[in-house]
């Protein structure tokens, strides 16, 4: 199916659009409409946002054989290909070039963490607009990032504190 | 080794069901349950999670990596499937369900009180990464150019992954 293809050409946090790319554009089993519907479950339901949206997207289609059919097929290149690099990975650091790759990897490393932090920028910018969220998101960040609580503990007190006040707060006015 | 297996699929089942909003809200303690068990070093964890980054398919997919230096290839199997089997399966019972409440009242609220929640376990992931492994100024300096260029700017991840590679090479670490 098409989402072996996706799984292959996905690099670097590019998936959703991919995903889209071929399922909507391409393809069109789903419009865009349900594609955003099952993007936001995806996001909602615990676990990788990319591989919840694949089984959404299956099971829509075709229901079980779907699910199975899109998990795999956007798993199991970029699996295996993972396996390979991880066996030279761990095999590298006793190589003679070994402090070398380190050293790329560190660069590599470093240039991961600001995607992540890139992408929360992205992100507020596109999605909040009040300050209420902007709080909660807030100390959710210094909570975790800088104090070190467990994310257990976090979302345990702050998920209820967010339903209670988008609940209170009431939908966004949309102009 | 089947102690390991056991506690690869126990942490990565929780840290499943805590991704709220994706998978990377959940490496700070990933992080920090891989290293307490003596699987990976935070640096070994920083560069599995740049090899992460850098190949196709989801980012979650470091999960492989630490289960494959953790107990093999078994060990690697087992923390797909703990991190990967159970949300897929929760998606599959709900899919349908959710697609009708298109227009409920529950669903929109759900999904306000939720956006937050992700933002800001993105943002604590990135901060606890920084806080968690030792970084030189250089790459430091990487981490801010990369942030600032990801959020303002469309040139392509893969493209950072290799500069950022290259500058540490060039300054040499």
């Amino acid at each position: 199916m098409a989402f072996a293809s996706v799984g292959m050409f996905s690099v670097g946090g590019a998936l959703t659009a991919w995903i889209r790319r071929e399922v909507v554009q391409r393809r069109d089993w789903l419009d865009d409409k349900q594609f955003l519907s099952g993007y936001a479950l995806s996001q909602l339901i615990p676990g990788a946002t990319n591989v919840n949206l694949a089984v959404f997207i299956g099971t829509l289609l075709r229901g079980l054989p779907g699910a199975v059919a899109t998990l795999l097929g956007l798993t199991a290149f970029p699996v295996g290909l993972m396996l390979l690099v991880g066996a030279l990975y761990l095999r590298a650091s006793a190589l003679p070039g070994g402090v070398l790759v380190g050293t790329a990897l560190t660069g590599a490393g470093a240039v991961a963490v600001g995607l992540n932090l890139g992408m929360g920028i992205r992100l507020a910018r596109l999605n909040i607009r009040r300050l209420v969220p902007a709080a909660i998101a807030t100390v959710i960040a210094l909570a975790i990032g800088v104090f070190g609580f467990r994310l257990l503990h976090v979302l345990l007190v702050m998920m209820p504190v967010s339903l209670l006040l988008a609940w209170w707060q009431g939908p966004e006015e949309r102009p | 080794m089947i102690a390991t297996l056991l506690q690869l699929a126990g942490l990565f089942a929780l840290l499943s069901m805590l991704a709220i909003g994706g998978g990377a809200g959940v490496l700070p303690d990933m992080q920090r349950a891989a290293v307490a068990h003596g699987w990976v070093t935070p640096h070994e964890f920083l560069q599995m999670f740049a090899i992460s980054r850098a190949a196709p398919g989801p980012g979650s997919q470091i999960v492989v990596l630490i289960g494959q230096k953790a107990a093999g290839l078994a060990g690697a199997a087992v923390a797909f499937m703990a991190m990967f089997g159970p949300s897929s399966l929760i998606v599959f019972f709900t899919a349908r369900f959710w697609h009708r409440a298109e227009h409920t009242a529950w669903r929109g609220l759900l999904e306000r009180a939720m956006a937050p929640v992700a933002i800001g376990m993105t943002f604590a992931s990135g901060l606890a990464l920084l806080r968690n492994t030792e970084h030189s100024w250089t790459a430091y300096g990487v981490t801010l150019a990369t942030m600032l260029a990801f959020a303002f700017t469309e040139l392509h991840p893969f493209v950072m992954l290799g500069v950022g590679a290259a500058v540490l090479l060039a300054v040499g670490g």
